[in-house]
């Protein structure tokens, strides 16, 4: 990957993707059973509605402030900053938000949205249980009765964060078919939704499905970016050279990315290279893949010739999906934003490090991010700026890294 | 030869019965049984048969065909090798054939290259469950291209003004989903099902309605045939070959109950379109 060019800012007004049939060029659709058409109908007139309504606003803006303890600090790593010699290293501390995690905006968001559909019930689907627990929450703050879909392989290795949706009231509900991981829970969640869909609203955790799902989400995630963008602004007086952020089905990172698509400022999105890209095992969907439908939108998608969707693999159970979602695919192709990756042994490594010299315990996730700002950062000069999202905390790991720190 | 969809429920109309439209795993549980189970429905009667293409990730299916799918992965089973089953079987057919296929192996084999091996293979028409008609355009032109109909859905949630959209890109027959869930569910017919049914053949005009999803006994599929022009049968043909201690009794237990089903379908036959106490 070549990580001398500063993409040139595309002309457009950005927030206009993706168009009314949820397409970001050729990527999102909604492929979906016919008996989800309507409910999909009704949730993006919902949706329209929410958007241009001041009440909706101030509501989750309320909630985000005095409930999620928004906005989060931008904090300037300036250890890390020392330690990597280069860029200044700004963490974007979503780690900070209630919940541990970035997974609470958009959560919050679809809640209040559900409610105001008179919708009684919700279904979401989770990989690293971040995005359960916090729909968890939301549902038991709303008052909302909640069912959490997780593969059978994920409910062991983030068992905190199981016990964590219990104690909120949540339903988890084991999922054994496939590779017993996110891909496979959202599978089930479809399914249970489409049985469900008159009392129900499916929570989608990322910027993926049907639309209008990647561009709802992406819009209550854009807080991260909007908080950013006006903080660095005021502490630096300019724009960063850099944005960074890890790629799962690509919400944190959409979400940092998308209030800074106007601007001269280039992008980088790290995937979960997994035991090494040369290997079998890894989540490099957009490295890797190409373009097909699952789970309701066309996206990059890692397949067998034959369509047939290969399992992912990451340490990072939140990391561990085989597509990514549409408008990644759009920016992708369009070279607006670059796409590298970070291994299982470089993320440790880099939630190490970040623990070590910064105090702060990134989310196995996050510390993708920290591992490709280690190569990136001391190949830019020292004025330049590097604003890293910080997606969640590593708390939910501790139990799955226990192993490694007696070795 | 295997016949036209428009043969088929031209055939099942003479004999005053529903159509009988059973649904297999294409390749389950191995590529010969299933040929075999193929033929055996055919002798049976069947005036359809829809061959499955399994797919990693179906996500409107329930756990009979989810497993019933994922065995004839697990096997090796590619949307060409079910293609090539299907030509096999196809010639010495007088059954129509029409494939269920998720849209993603449609899409990285290639619309028009797919629709041709679809029709080379003696398919009919082919049912794309995650192709709702807003999606549908390029394959539709692939199919028809290719002389294949593509068989749309309708379900309970979809509203009234809807259905000339789907309708309007339907070709063959109209495929009504008797339940809000997945194949395979627990199905109580209610009489306003059989209304809902009875409005949607009108507003279909000439196009056949078959109704399926969850229909495992004869009783039900009774019932249906009493309101619509084809009953189709899956989850439950399927769970024998899953559960039995071998193929063969696998097979025997699944075409036992297939021609109870086939057998329900004579319109004459039928229970009482109100007498239904027990259906729930
Ligand atoms: C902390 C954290 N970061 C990142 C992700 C990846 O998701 P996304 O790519 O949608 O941000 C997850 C998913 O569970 C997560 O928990």
């Amino acid at each position: 990957m070549s990580l001398s060019s500063v993409s040139s800012p595309l002309p457009g007004n950005w927030a206009e993707q993706p168009d009314a049939a949820g397409r970001f060029g050729d990527f999102g659709g909604r492929f979906v059973p016919e008996t989800l058409m309507p409910a999909l109908y009704e949730l993006t007139e919902a949706y329209e509605r929410v958007r241009q309504d001041p009440t909706f606003a101030a509501e989750l803006n309320d909630l985000l402030r005095h409930y999620v303890g928004r906005p989060t600090p931008l904090y300037e790593a300036k250890r890390l900053t020392a330690h990597l010699g280069g860029a200044r290293i700004f963490l974007k501390r979503e780690d900070l938000a209630h919940t541990g995690a970035h997974k609470i905006n958009n959560a919050l968001g679809q809640g209040l949205l559900a409610k105001r559909m008179g919708k009684t019930r919700i279904i979401a689907e989770t990989g690293a249980g971040q995005h359960g627990v916090a729909t968890a929450t939301a549902a038991a703050l709303l008052g909302l009765e909640c069912s959490v879909f997780m593969g059978s392989l994920d409910i062991e290795r983030q068992a905190l964060n199981v016990i964590r949706m219990k104690m909120l009231g949540a339903t988890v509900e084991p999922v054994e078919s496939g590779g017993r991981a996110l891909k496979d829970a959202v599978n089930q969640a479809i399914r249970e939704w489409v049985a469900r869909v008159a009392d129900s609203h499916y929570i989608i955790g990322s910027v993926i499905g049907p639309h209008p799902y990647p561009r709802m989400v992406r819009d209550f995630q854009a807080v991260i970016g909007r908080e950013a963008r006006q903080q660095i602004i005021e502490r630096e007086g300019r724009l960063p050279e850099a944005l960074m952020a890890c790629v799962g089905a690509g919400s944190n990172a959409m979400g940092l990315f998308h209030p800074f698509l106007a601007d001269p400022v280039r992008m980088v999105g790290v995937e979960a290279a997994g035991k090494g890209a040369h290997t079998d095992k890894h989540a490099l969907s957009l490295g890797q893949g190409r373009p097909g439908v699952l789970h309701g939108a066309n996206l990059y998608l890692l397949q067998d010739p034959d369509g047939q969707v290969i399992e992912a693999h990451s340490i990072a159970a939140g990391l561990d999906y085989p597509g990514v979602g549409p408008e990644h695919g759009f920016l992708k192709d369009l070279g607006r934003v670059e796409y590298t990756s970070a291994t299982d042994d470089e993320a440790v490594a880099a939630l190490m490090l970040l623990s070590r010299l910064e105090g702060i315990i990134p989310a196995l996730e996050s510390a993708h991010a920290i591992a490709q700002a280690t190569r990136l950062a001391p190949s830019l000069p020292p004025d330049a700026i590097l604003l890293i999202c910080l997606s969640g905390r590593g708390d939910k790991d501790v139990t799955q890294l226990a192993g490694l720190l007696e070795d | 030869m295997s016949a036209s969809l428009n043969q088929a429920f031209a055939a099942a109309r003479e004999k005053n019965r529903a159509a009988f439209i059973p649904f297999v795993s294409g390749g389950f549980p191995d590529p010969a049984a299933c040929a075999d189970l193929i033929r055996g429905l055919d002798d049976l009667g069947a005036e359809v048969i829809e061959v499955g293409v399994p797919f990693s990730d179906p996500m409107a299916d329930g756990p009979v065909i989810q497993a019933s799918s994922q065995r004839a992965l697990d096997q090796g089973m590619t949307p060409g090798r079910v293609l090539e089953m299907v030509a096999e079987v196809a010639p010495r057919l007088r059954a129509a054939l029409v494939l269920m296929t998720y849209y993603n192996p449609v899409l990285q084999t290639g619309l028009a290259g797919f629709a041709r091996l679809a029709a080379s293979a003696g398919v009919a028409g082919v049912i794309v469950p995650d192709l709702p008609p807003e999606e549908a355009g390029p394959w539709r032109r692939a199919a028809s291209d290719g002389g294949l109909d593509t068989i749309m859905m309708a379900a309970p949630t979809t509203p009234a003004s809807r259905l000339p959209v789907i309708l309007d890109s339907c070709r063959g027959f109209l495929y009504y989903v008797s339940l809000t869930g997945v194949t395979g569910a627990g199905l109580t017919i209610a009489p306003q099902s059989l209304e809902r049914l009875a409005g949607i053949r009108a507003a279909a005009g000439g196009l056949p309605v078959a109704v399926g999803f969850g229909v495992a006994r004869p009783e039900q599929a009774a019932a249906l045939a009493s309101a619509a022009d084809g009953v189709i049968v899956g989850s439950a043909l399927m769970r024998p070959l899953l559960e039995a201690s071998s193929t063969a009794r696998g097979l025997e237990a699944s075409l036992s109950l297939a021609g109870a089903i086939n057998a329900s379908l004579e319109r004459d036959a039928r229970p009482a379109v109100h007498d239904m106490g027990g259906m729930a």
